[in-house]
């Protein structure tokens, strides 16, 4: 079976299926794995108290949420647990709190409460004192956005999935028992297709079916913040959501650095993520408003992401099963928290349509941490390289190799942060690539 | 253990060797320096050019010979190097990690010498795709005189301080010659404008009132856009090569309790280059971005003077009489805060930047009267210098430079 898309989605399907002994094969257009949408998000682990009530996405949230915490150890990955203040910044949105709470509760995120100004500013000292009011919800926390599906991938594979890179599906034929992809790497059969193909979703769909959806790519910039304005906020501030968007976040990151962002802007191309001068000012000032202090810090690093938005509010998975295809598209923002959760429900789909499922005892495979608040490698010693995130030249030259040695620089950066912090590459760019030199495929 | 000694200087480029070397001199032998690189020298270590070295050692050297050279006469002190300071705490106390692991540092005195950097491409807000190939001088020189190499062929250079001088010069050294200098205000920001650029641009055309829009390239830069005021125009690259606006390097000392002006975006500092910390002293390019080698040179052979006072408990231990406040068209003014006797025999010494080319008066007042002033020219790339008598500070309470345009 081939799964089409080695981003967070297609990473935690392709884990779930391997530990049933599948042996999967996992096809990815780009140098390596997490190059599109799973590339730039906000690293939020979601409870799920805002999701529509009945839809797939609630579910997904809250199931992959659960299976998060459940082997976050396990795969060394991390949890900054900071809990999320949905602040109210005038009357009308205060008067949507009760509602934002009561949703909650329907939603079984019991937790939830409404806090007032004076709670929220002995909560949020350096918020500014325009806030009138929140809603908290203390299970919404901070991951590792590359790490989280990096590991997924080094399980599936330790499981005996396979991973094939710059592999590119341009086309497919059914044969009534199985397919044949025509990739760039070759003809490659498969029982089963699924495809997690995020913003190329509606166009790999085409091969099976015309598709029910259309992908317009969202695209979201972040401006990320030097790691002393992390100071500045211990919860994740979030918006009273719009009907379009949940809105500009400001929040903690798991390396220690302070995130404002996303900006939501339709745009056609679906590889192209272009930061742009005017929005990011425009980001940093509506993160000054939310945090006046943060005027006086200097941004490390800006970006953007490209979710794969549709025409439905809902994400859009379906099985054919007569024509061996698993759809999981339309995965939005919360794809990072629901991808554990949409592989569970790939895996059900899969098991009741084509069978074949085996509980096997899992391989765990640790990933190397990254975040801020427990030990890294330069801790207990080691040649430092990358001096603003204090990367090894052994952490490098393990992301180096491996059973998913990092395919680009890009890639590597994910994997161990080098050249991402504040001097932005000033420093070590050029011992980098010295270390990698011959190790990345050109 | 904690490893204890008189002097820790953090950094070992021209202000930080500069500085144990002089301290030696001044008789203390008990001087740590820790380096986080593998090599001495700081940043002239990868500008493989000449022009190092003339005021300080009669002698023009490259980059790295100079390097060699503050390194060979610093040797009598303790150069610890890969060692990283992590984290300042108050009393002399810093954190580190080297190849071993964590290791404290304790002393009666700490020199912050880590130097600057240039702004990089984000935190200049720069729209576009975010490819490789988009780098500041620094990494460039690493590339072609550290590694032999250039991982692009046709750059453009962004900017015309200084450095894009020594951006040329390491292009040439690599056989590149870029297709262009890209420049937002009317004149070239550096001194001697034209002249250098002439001489030693070999012909590469310079785009002044140009702004850059834009960079073009998902992977790999594929071009830029730019807008000479006729609207947007595309030119094809392979890389672009951001230079100057040189920036404090304070990764240690921002989330530290030492404090930060919000000018020079350096440590804060007193007539004797003394942080708010006592215990801790800053000199070279950590102070503001950016000073020649030899001028951070001088400033680490200065405090290396101070250091010796404050060691013979010869500083004021008070709290400063004063702090400068800055008003019109300047980036900064250091020192940020005063004390009346300070210091203590000899004027006090000034120096600030403006934020762009401006004519005007610059004065300053002590408790609102004027006790200095004189007209000045400037351009943001120069240093602005001047000397006040001790006897002008008096028993002020507040002291304001300030700068009226013309």
């Amino acid at each position: 079976m081939v799964i089409i898309g080695a981003g967070v989605v297609g990473c935690a399907i392709f884990r779930r299926l391997a530990m049933a002994g599948l042996a999967p094969i996992m096809l990815e257009a780009a140098p390596d794995i997490l190059d599109g949408a799973s590339k730039g998000n906000s690293a939020l682990l979601h409870t799920g108290f805002d999701a529509p009530e009945d839809s797939v996405e609630r579910r997904c949230i809250q199931s992959g949420y659960r299976e998060y915490l459940a082997i976050k150890d396990k795969l060394n990955l991390p949890l900054i647990e900071s809990g999320a203040l949905v602040v109210a910044w005038d009357e009308e949105q205060l008067a949507k709190l009760p509602a934002i709470v009561a949703q909650a509760h329907r939603n079984g995120v019991a937790d939830v409460t409404q806090i007032d100004r004076d709670a929220l500013r002995r909560r949020e000292p350096h918020l500014s004192a325009r806030g009138l009011g929140a809603v908290h919800v203390p299970g919404e926390h901070i991951i590792d956005p590359w790490s989280a599906p990096l590991a997924y991938a080094h399980q599936g594979l330790a499981h005996g999935g396979k991973i094939l890179r710059r592999c590119r599906v341009t086309g497919g034929a059914f044969d009534s028992t199985r397919w044949t992809l025509q990739t760039t790497l070759g003809d490659i059969s498969a029982g089963v297709v699924i495809n997690a193909a995020g913003n190329h979703g509606d166009l790999v769909e085409a091969i099976n079916q015309p598709p029910a959806f259309a992908i317009t790519p969202r695209k979201g910039q972040f401006v990320v913040f030097d790691k002393p304005a992390s100071g500045l906020l211990h919860a994740i501030i979030l918006p009273v959501p719009t009907e379009r968007t949940k809105g500009v976040v400001a929040c903690r990151t798991a390396f220690g650095n302070l995130l404002v962002g996303p900006t939501a802007e339709d745009q056609q191309d679906r590889d192209r993520a272009d930061v742009d001068h005017a929005m990011l000012e425009q980001l940093i000032a509506k993160g000054v408003e939310m945090i006046p202090g943060l005027a006086q810090h200097s941004v490390n690093a800006i970006y953007a992401g490209l979710r794969p938005a549709t025409q439905f509010k809902d994400y859009q998975i379906a099985v054919n099963r007569e024509r061996r295809w698993i759809t999981a598209a339309g995965i939005r923002s919360t794809g990072l928290t629901a991808a554990l959760g949409i592989a569970q429900m790939v895996g059900r789909s899969f098991a009741e349509s084509f069978g074949d499922m085996r509980e096997v005892d899992p391989i765990w495979t640790p990933v190397p941490n990254l975040a801020e608040d427990r030990p890294r490698q330069y801790m207990t010693g080691g040649d430092i390289v990358c001096h603003c995130e204090l990367v090894t030249r052994s952490e490098i030259a393990a992301a180096l190799a491996g059973p998913l040695p990092a395919g680009d620089l890009g890639g590597l950066k994910r994997r161990t942060r080098c050249m991402m912090g504040r001097c932005q590459g000033f420093y070590c760019s050029a011992q980098v690539l010295a270390i990698a030199e011959g190790r990345l495929q050109p | 253990m904690t490893h204890e000694s008189d002097v820790l200087i953090l950094g070992g480029g021209p202000a930080g060797l500069s500085c144990a070397r002089a301290l030696r001199g001044l008789g203390i032998h008990n001087t740590v320096l820790l380096e986080r690189e593998s090599a001495l020298g700081g940043i002239p270590r990868h500008c493989g050019h000449l022009g190092f070295g003339l005021r300080e050692f009669g002698k023009v050297y490259t980059g790295p010979d100079y390097a060699k050279r503050l390194a060979d006469e610093a040797s009598g002190s303790d150069l610890k190097l890969n060692m990283t300071a992590l984290k300042l705490e108050p009393g002399g106390l810093v954190r580190a990690t080297g190849p071993n692991g964590p290791q404290d540092f304790h002393a009666k005195a700490v020199v912050l010498a880590f130097g600057a950097r240039e702004t990089p491409r984000s935190a200049r807000l720069i729209s576009g795709g975010r490819p490789f190939g988009v780098m500041n001088t620094g990494a460039l020189q690493q590339f072609v005189y550290l590694h032999g190499k250039c991982p692009f062929e046709r750059p453009v250079v962004i900017g015309s301080e200084l450095v894009a001088f020594s951006t040329l010069l390491t292009l040439r050294h690599a056989g590149l010659k870029p297709l262009a200098i890209i420049e937002e205000s009317a004149r070239i920001t550096a001194r001697a404008p034209g002249t250098w650029i002439a001489r030693l641009g070999f012909g590469v055309p310079v785009l002044t009132n140009t702004r850059l829009l834009r960079i073009i390239g998902r992977d790999r830069v594929t071009g830029i856009e730019i807008d000479r005021g006729f609207g947007p125009e595309e030119m094809a690259c392979d890389s672009v090569i951001l230079t100057g606006r040189f920036r404090p390097e304070t990764a240690v000392i921002a989330p530290s309790h030492v404090d930060i002006d919000s000018g020079t975006h350096g440590p804060a500092i007193d007539a004797y280059f003394r942080c708010s910390d006592h215990r801790y002293f800053a000199a070279g390019n950590v102070l503001r971005g950016i000073e020649t080698a030899g001028q951070c040179w001088r400033e680490g052979k200065a405090v290396a003077g101070t250091v010796v006072k404050a060691l013979e408990n010869g500083l004021p231990v008070r709290e400063p009489d004063a702090r400068v406040t800055v008003q019109g068209p300047l980036a900064y003014v250091y020192p940020q805060r005063i004390y009346r006797d300070a210091p203590i025999d000899h004027p006090l010494l000034f120096k600030a930047r403006v934020t762009h080319a401006v004519r005007g008066r610059l004065s300053v007042a002590v408790d609102g009267s004027v006790v200095w002033s004189r007209r000045i020219s400037a351009l943001p790339e120069r240093r602005i210098a001047w000397q006040l008598p001790t006897r002008d500070i008096g028993s002020c309470q507040q002291v304001s430079v300030q700068l009226d345009a013309a």
